[in-house]
């Protein structure tokens, strides 16, 4: 059985695919969910704007279906008669929507040019979590478990530094 | 709505005097830059090589989100830095509410602003330096548009120029990035490195030789794009060509810059084979056009700003051919600026009509082609063999 995207529970009746700029796009979804995002007019409908709700549970407003940048009060539809964003904030916000919009316009998702000075340590102490957890996956895998404590303990000391950072 | 939040991190820095120092406008008129001369290039093939990079301030709603309070606010705060600048030492510099329409236009046919900002007013400016080798456009349709521009293909030295600007900045000012996704631009075409690097190619002889589609089809496909004279949406007058990355996130910045030189010299290459073909299998007809060119621009009395683009194409791919003597090669550079609607206004002082624009256009390009001498015919080339015809083939990767 396939699974619907949105929900993840239900069995998937309803499938859409949509080709960008020569990337094909496909949204599995359940019966509940498609009713629930409005699609009932395949041809007068972006995959593009489906996409952007997904994965954003809080911003979402359930009642309007529109995802909503707390920040700066830009909305998806805004960004559909746009084709742009309202601030930086409204990344973190549509952020995990744009990835397949980025991965059809762009080369790669993540960023690998120039850090300005100010979030190198940032950056740095980011990049040493992401492989210490990477460690402590494996050491839980084989259940050296002493291992895992102590990187489980250096992450969270890592994360304090980062929060420190970044604020 | 956004919250209020410290823009500069010293705002300790007193407000400089208004403007005392800056170079005027009309200084800026009088004394175009070396790219604009067609001097320092070391191709007559490339005009010239331009690095973009879009920044915003943390904090902030982008300027086409942003509340005109907000657009104000940013530009009071942005401004004062951004003269500060060792490179932006006695700049212009010019809230656009302050310039007339023709004075944007100027700037926006010495590409120093885009014709999207030429268009903006209350809450936005253009800084340029004294050599107009760089411009920051603030509120454009991000916080900060930085550019450098050098004569030639020299993107390498364009780009360092602007990031010794960028890494000034970076520490005076919150710019909005992120460690995922890079610099956080108002469109996501731009997001990562912020960065646009483009050159502007001479292709006449692609053109004339109808491979010119081939080409740009070519460039295409491999992930740049082809643009005329002034940017998106442009025609492509006086067989200009702007080439372009279109992709700004996944790559090092130095990488799209390679990747973009690479391309640059395959389509030099094309252009000179089939400059060569010309010479070989098509003399008369390239006689005919460079001689037309001569003609017209030198005698007539009317001439509008296509025609007289297009035949400055001729006479600059006739410099280049051997047709007039070398040192008429920066000519045609300086005139494609000089006839611009917004350039003949300001040279005579006054709003012209459509036809009075044609006149004095025509005026013009007769006394700059005064003394140039009736084109020459140079034996063909007894080199050519840049008339094999093999299909455009890109090996990019």
């Amino acid at each position: 059985m396939q699974k619907c995207d949105v929900c993840n529970d239900q069995e998937a009746t309803v499938f859409l695919t949509q080709i960008v700029d020569g990337k094909m796009q496909k949204v599995n979804l359940c019966q509940a969910c498609a009713d629930e995002k409005g699609v009932d007019d395949p041809t007068g409908f972006a995959l593009a704007d489906l996409l952007l709700g997904l994965g954003s549970q809080e911003a979402v407003k359930k009642s309007s279906d529109e995802a909503v940048c707390e920040e700066c009060g830009f909305t998806q539809s805004d960004f559909k008669k746009t084709g742009r964003l309202g601030c930086a904030g409204c990344y973190n916000i549509f952020g995990d929507g744009l990835d397949s919009l980025l991965k059809a316009m762009h080369k790669g998702t993540r960023h690998v040019g120039k850090v300005p000075v100010p979030f190198q340590h940032t950056k740095e102490l980011q990049e040493r979590i992401q492989r210490l957890q990477g460690e402590l996956d494996t050491a839980v895998a084989d259940e050296a478990f002493e291992t895992a404590a102590s990187l489980r303990d250096e992450i969270k000391t890592l994360e304090t530094e980062a929060a420190k950072a970044g604020a | 709505m956004i919250r209020p939040c410290p823009l500069l991190l010293d705002r300790s820095a007193a407000p400089l005097p208004p403007e005392a120092h800056m170079m005027k406008f009309s200084t800026l008129m009088r004394k175009p830059a070396d790219w604009m001369q067609g001097q320092g290039g070391d191709s007559s093939i490339v005009l010239s090589s331009r690095i973009r990079l879009a920044r915003n301030i943390n904090e902030y709603a982008f300027p086409g989100w942003a509340a005109k309070d907000d657009r104000v606010h940013v530009l009071h705060d942005l401004k004062s830095t951004l003269e500060a600048l060792p490179e932006m030492k006695d700049a212009f510099s010019a809230d656009l509410q302050n310039l007339t329409s023709i004075e944007k236009q100027v700037l926006v046919e010495r590409h120093l602003i885009s014709r999207e900002h030429a268009a903006k007013s209350n809450g936005s400016a253009a800084i340029v330096n004294r050599k107009q080798s760089l411009s920051i456009m603030v509120n454009e349709e991000d916080h900060l548009r930085m550019q450098a521009i050098r004569p030639g293909l020299r993107l390498r030295e364009a780009y360092e120029l602007l990031d010794k600007v960028d890494t000034d900045l970076e520490t005076e000012v919150v710019y909005a990035f992120d460690n995922t996704l890079g610099y956080l631009t108002a469109c996501p075409t731009n997001l990562g490195t912020g960065l646009r690097a483009s050159v502007m190619l001479h292709l006449p002889a692609l053109v004339l030789s109808e491979q010119i589609n081939q080409v740009i089809q070519a460039v295409n496909k491999i992930g740049f794009a082809v643009r005329g004279l002034y940017g998106e949406g442009t025609e492509a007058l006086a067989n200009l060509f702007q080439v372009s990355n279109q992709t700004t996130l996944g790559d090092k910045e130095l990488e799209i810059v390679a990747r973009l030189e690479k391309i640059v010299q395959q389509i030099i290459q094309h252009e000179e084979n089939a400059r060569a073909k010309l010479g070989e299998e098509k003399r008369t007809t390239l006689n005919d056009q460079i001689g037309r060119a001569f003609a017209i621009l030198k005698y007539s009395h009317i001439i509008s700003s296509k025609e007289a683009l297009n035949l400055l194409s001729m006479i600059r791919l006739g410099c280049d051919l051997g047709y007039f003597p070398p040192e008429n090669g920066g000519l045609a550079n300086l005139l494609l600026m000089e006839i611009q609607p917004a350039h003949l206004q300001i040279e005579a002082k006054r709003k012209l009509s459509a036809e009075e624009r044609d006149a004095l256009r025509a005026e013009i390009t007769r006394r700059k082609l005064r003394n140039l001498p009736e084109p020459g015919h140079p034996a063909a080339s007894g080199d050519g063999d840049g008339g094999d015809h093999d299909p455009i083939n890109w090996n990019d990767e």
